[in-house]
């Protein structure tokens, strides 16, 4: 089973819900897996030691271009969609922007004169850590400065192939990175917050995953008083409420050091138990 | 000039900052670069007076009357889009990446590239100034390019309605639509909160802002939760050349004017948080 914690919003709690989630199934003595798929600002390894089982780089295949063979006529750079390839006809100048490159493989196959070849450009690591007996942290970290995390995403999301329970962590938005993450889960947990911020990127999560048949359920985070917006907006759309999140000073500051709330305070623990519960049903419904 | 507000990790206050930063001004241009989860029009309700749509990409079609399922656009494909279901050849639409290598190499001519346009982006008024912002449409890629055409707006309406300050809020993460927020901007402003998560992510986004050669101040919002923590964030910012010019204790009232569709400065003017912003509002935009 493979359940994928998203929000739309930034900073509204994925994160503190996946390695809570994590922490109580590998308390149970599950085998599962955390996988971080927020490859652009990765932070599940701040709240786990483990032992490293698996380093793997991510690499894309982009084109080199040997002018002694280029004949300057062009059809690599019409065959891009990605404006990577810039030539100047006149003057014989043909340059590769590795930076757009999608590594499509286009220009390749556009090339009659074997001009180009293809080498490999370094765009991420897959991190993969044992953290107990059964339970183990893949991680998706982007190299600064690439302009996509989704190859880098999709190598985390396929590096352990035995059928451990997945969580994955997935990044804010509801664009490209997004999708990738979640497009396999049987499960999507989407965190938000009671505030007009939250809610607005709330619905905009919601109309993606309708668009994908994907089961969702939300937990609200950061609690004090009750948003009728939000479970209007929930109760209209026929959205499981899987659990609300206190406001509590406590978790920011388990949170901020690195910490557990579900290891540090008992209340948290069944709290998480019960969300794991209440999806165990929902999916077997 | 153009500044952007950005952060690495999300609900840092990007956005609260923002709005009273274009709140103190009388008269700026407005630019929510977040486009798959915009927000700031959320506060200041702008009128709509223009509005675009957007062609994010494109992605591949098979025409079913032409296709011999010979499964060779199966072969080129790098981005597992097309598949093999016993025999039928099928594009699964949420990997296709829209290169149109397939539809270039298919020998039937069998396969067409179809536009996603249902992205918006809008240009309009608002109590302070002009707001442009754009809306991805679910599912619709492309980000960065959305982030261009809205910067592109702003700045031919700072141009035609004499407007000195591009105050642009930018989206989390360090990845494509980020770079395109920074691309070009004059000074950046991140927005950082003290937690471990806080840290490694305002690192990362120091050092793509050190890629781009770019002047950088941060904001410590909830110093006072973690003021170890914040200590930490001061020296690993300064370590990166960054300075930090002002630390905003926690506020609940952000949230409650956040409710009200407010800034914090119409909310709030005189508390503290106020008064800070005001100050990094002199020292960041008034020169």
């Amino acid at each position: 089973m493979k359940i994928a914690v998203a929000g739309g919003k930034g900073g509204t709690g994925k994160t503190l819900v996946a390695t809570n989630i994590f922490y109580v199934l590998m308390e149970e003595g599950q085998q599962v897996e955390l996988i971080d798929c927020d490859a652009e600002e990765p932070n599940d390894t701040l709240f786990f030691k483990g032992e490293i089982m698996h380093h793997n780089d991510v690499l894309l295949k982009v084109p080199e271009i040997d002018t002694s063979l280029c004949v300057f006529c062009g059809k690599c750079k019409e065959y891009c969609n990605y404006n990577a390839i810039l030539m100047i006809g006149f003057s014989n100048y043909i340059k590769v922007i590795e930076e757009l490159c999608h590594g499509c493989g286009a220009c390749t196959a556009a090339c009659s004169y074997g001009a180009i070849r293809e080498i490999d450009r370094l765009i991420g690591e897959v991190n993969q850590y044992r953290i107990s007996q059964h339970a183990l942290l893949t991680e998706a970290r982007m190299r600064v400065g690439v302009y996509s995390p989704v190859n880098t995403v999709k190598a985390a999301l396929k590096l352990n192939p035995e059928p451990y329970m997945q969580i994955i962590d997935a990044p804010p938005g509801t664009s490209c990175p997004f999708i990738h993450s979640v497009v396999h889960a049987d499960y999507v947990i989407l965190v938000t917050e009671p505030t007009p911020f939250g809610l607005s990127d709330l619905k905009q999560t919601v109309e993606t995953l309708k668009g994908m048949n994907k089961r969702y359920g939300v937990i609200i985070n950061r609690v004090d008083v009750p948003n009728n917006e939000m479970t209007d907006y929930l109760k209209k759309e026929n959205i499981p409420l899987l659990a609300e999140i206190p406001f509590d000073r406590r978790i920011a500051e388990v949170y901020a050091k690195g910490g557990l709330c579900a290891q540090q305070i008992p209340a948290y623990k069944h709290q998480f138990k019960n969300i794991v519960h209440f999806i165990n049903q929902e999916i077997c419904k | 000039m153009q500044i952007a507000v950005i952060s690495g990790k999300g609900g840092t206050g990007k956005s609260s900052i923002s709005a009273a930063l274009a709140s103190l001004s009388k008269s700026i241009v407005l630019v929510d670069c977040d486009v798959d989860a915009s927000n700031l029009y959320l506060l200041f309700n702008p009128t709509h007076e223009e509005e675009y749509s957007f062609v994010g990409g494109e992605k591949a079609v098979i025409d079913y009357s032409l296709c011999t399922h010979c499964g060779l656009c199966m072969e080129y494909c790098r981005f597992d889009a097309i598949v093999n279901e016993q025999g039928k050849i099928k594009i699964e639409e949420v990997f296709c990446d829209g290169c149109y290598l397939c539809s270039r190499i298919c020998p039937e001519r069998a396969i067409a590239m179809c536009e996603e346009n249902e992205s918006r982006y809008y240009a309009g008024s608002f109590r302070n100034g002009k707001m442009v912002y754009g809306r991805l449409a679910p599912g619709e890629e492309n980000t960065g390019l959305l982030v261009n055409k809205v910067r592109e707006k702003a700045k031919a309406m700072a141009k035609h309605y004499h407007i000195a300050t591009i105050l642009l809020d930018g989206p989390p993460g360090i990845g494509c639509p980020v770079m395109s927020t920074i691309t070009g901007v004059d000074k950046l402003l991140l927005v950082t909160e003290p937690s471990l998560s806080g840290i490694h992510d305002m690192e990362r986004m120091l050092e793509v802002a050190k890629h781009f050669n770019i002047e950088t101040q941060v904001i410590i919002n909830k110093y006072d939760l973690h003021p170890e923590l914040s200590e930490q964030i001061a020296q690993k910012a300064n370590a990166w050349n960054a300075t930090v010019i002002a630390l905003i204790p926690y506020e609940p009232l952000f949230i409650k004017a956040m409710i009200q569709q407010q800034s914090i400065i119409e909310y709030a003017p005189d508390i503290a948080s106020a008064h800070i912003l005001k100050q990094v509002y002199d020292r960041l935009l008034l020169k």
